[in-house]
């Protein structure tokens, strides 16, 4: 202690500088995640160091995140299938989850809503729901897991992303396909082209043989059964391919953001 | 107690010989750090779907809430998995493992047991454990590994299915992994108070001798 001691600034408050510190950081929500970062910060401001060279734990756990984006695509195996279940299976009934609850998920009128394509392929045009329901569709038994550590089955009916990608001339070699949602604070997910082309992920439009209800994302969902559960999106309403990576609504607050499973 | 007083006039030959070599110590202490990051990021991640009707306090969780617990627990884990393997490659390749923990009988366990409850086992000889350590020591790298691969099958159900499967499914996957760390956890306390009321054991797990 005395040696801290002895590198503080005569004649400077301390606790005036570490509130000035602490004003100087980014969005706090961001920061929660690390109890003791802005005190970190604080101290190494104390004893005098270039904010810079200052260690910040949070910034070394998002670059080991980031590691782990790039060791999971890497065993991503694009044959491997998720196991598929029988329909005694399916838990029932299946969980709504959300960061809202069911009364403010969005509610879409289906004969005006429109799926739309952008970016990075041939044919831009927007799709209705009945075009959409027109193309060929599987249904396929899996397990949803959630991030949480919670899982459940679900029975999911629609049309492999893959061929919907090839049916527009998407170009296969960019690097995401970035979906948009129709949640009030404009929910976002990417997903990385291999996964994108796995025969299992799926548009989803039906959910149990019924189309699929509000509580799970009428009228179009992306299911994707070798990611976490919010990797799979709801109401969606855009889709573009692209090689920036845009950014997700949870992957921006700190989730994993290749979360494969 | 008197085993311990003996033991103090037969220290000479202790402080000579290596007990603790540097690698042993130095994967276990990375292991201790690994181990606690491990388990308060484990015990926040725990409470956003708890497997029973309890959830941890927020004082002993690490990461604030989910996404960073779990920003913790999957960089925590390269550090366990890495600093364990090079743990176990050096103990079976160095004969450590066979020379500490073998032979383990349940005749000798059971003696030793009663004779640890009744304040009578010795820890005057540290370069050998008695059945209870022995026992323990090898128990808890079972664990361990159990706690490595229950975790990889809840990280990778998908690409480890079959490793899922050996578990008997996602969901009971889950369950070991919390087992096991209720095991780790029962481990520690038993293993911090030894090195307490032992703290020979302790310095030599510092220092090697």
């Amino acid at each position: 202690m005395g040696r801290l001691r002895s590198l503080l600034i005569p004649g400077v408050d301390k606790r005036l500088l570490v509130r000035d510190a602490v004003k100087t950081m980014p969005d706090l929500a961001r920061r929660r995640f690390i109890a003791g970062g802005a005190s970190l910060g604080a101290l190494t401001l104390l004893t005098g160091c270039d904010v810079s060279d200052s260690f910040s734990a949070e910034e070394l756990l998002k670059q080991v995140s980031k590691f782990n984006d790039g060791v999971q695509a890497f065993i991503f195996n694009p044959d491997a299938l998720a196991p598929t279940f029988p329909e005694s299976a399916i838990t029932k009934p299946f969980p709504f989850n959300a960061y809202y609850d069911l009364e403010d998920a969005p509610t879409i009128d289906g004969k005006h809503w429109k799926f739309e394509v952008r970016g990075l392929v041939d044919n831009k045009k927007s799709w209705s729901l009945d075009e959409l329901y027109k193309l060929p569709q599987v249904t396929q038994i899996t397990r949803h897991i959630c991030v949480e550590g919670w899982s459940a089955i679900g029975s999911w009916t629609g049309t492999p992303l893959r061929d919907f990608l090839k049916l527009i001339g998407a170009d296969t070699r960019a690097k995401y396909c970035w979906f948009q949602c129709a949640d009030s604070d404009g929910y976002n997910s990417p997903l990385d082209m291999a996964t994108a082309l796995h025969p299992q992920t799926q548009m989803t439009f039906k959910f149990a043989d019924e189309i699929l209800p509000r509580a799970y994302g009428y009228p179009m969902k992306i299911r994707v059964p070798t990611k976490l559960g919010f990797k799979n999106p709801k109401y969606v309403i855009s889709m573009e391919v692209t090689n920036d990576y845009k950014g997700g609504y949870w992957e921006d607050q700190g989730y994993n953001s290749f979360s494969g499973s | 107690m008197s085993s311990l007083a003996a033991s103090d006039q037969r220290a000479v030959p202790a402080n000579t010989t290596v007990i603790q070599p540097a690698w042993v110590r130095i994967a276990h202490w990375i292991n201790a750090v690994a181990m606690i990051v491990m388990i308060m990021s484990g015990w926040q991640i725990y409470n956003a779907s708890p497997l029973f009707a309890f959830k941890f306090a927020k004082s002993i969780t690490l990461g604030g809430w989910l996404a960073g617990a779990l920003l913790w627990h999957f960089a925590a884990m390269w550090l366990l998995m890495v600093n364990g393997l090079v743990y176990l490659a050096l103990g079976f390749a160095t004969g450590r493992f066979r020379r500490k923990l073998l032979p383990l009988s349940a005749a000798g366990v059971i003696s030793d047991t009663k004779a640890a409850l009744t304040g009578r086992l010795s820890h005057a000889d540290l370069t050998r454990y008695n059945y209870v350590q022995k026992l323990l020591y090898a128990g808890i790298i079972v664990v361990g590994i159990l706690i490595v691969l229950s975790g990889l099958s809840m990280w990778k159900p998908v690409q480890l299915h079959w490793l899922v499967a050996l578990f008997g499914g996602y969901d009971i996957a889950r369950y070991v992994h919390f087992i096991c760390m209720s095991a780790i956890v029962a481990f520690l306390i038993v293993h911090i108070v030894l090195a307490v009321l032992v703290p020979k054991s302790l310095r030599a797990m510092i220092i090697g001798r």
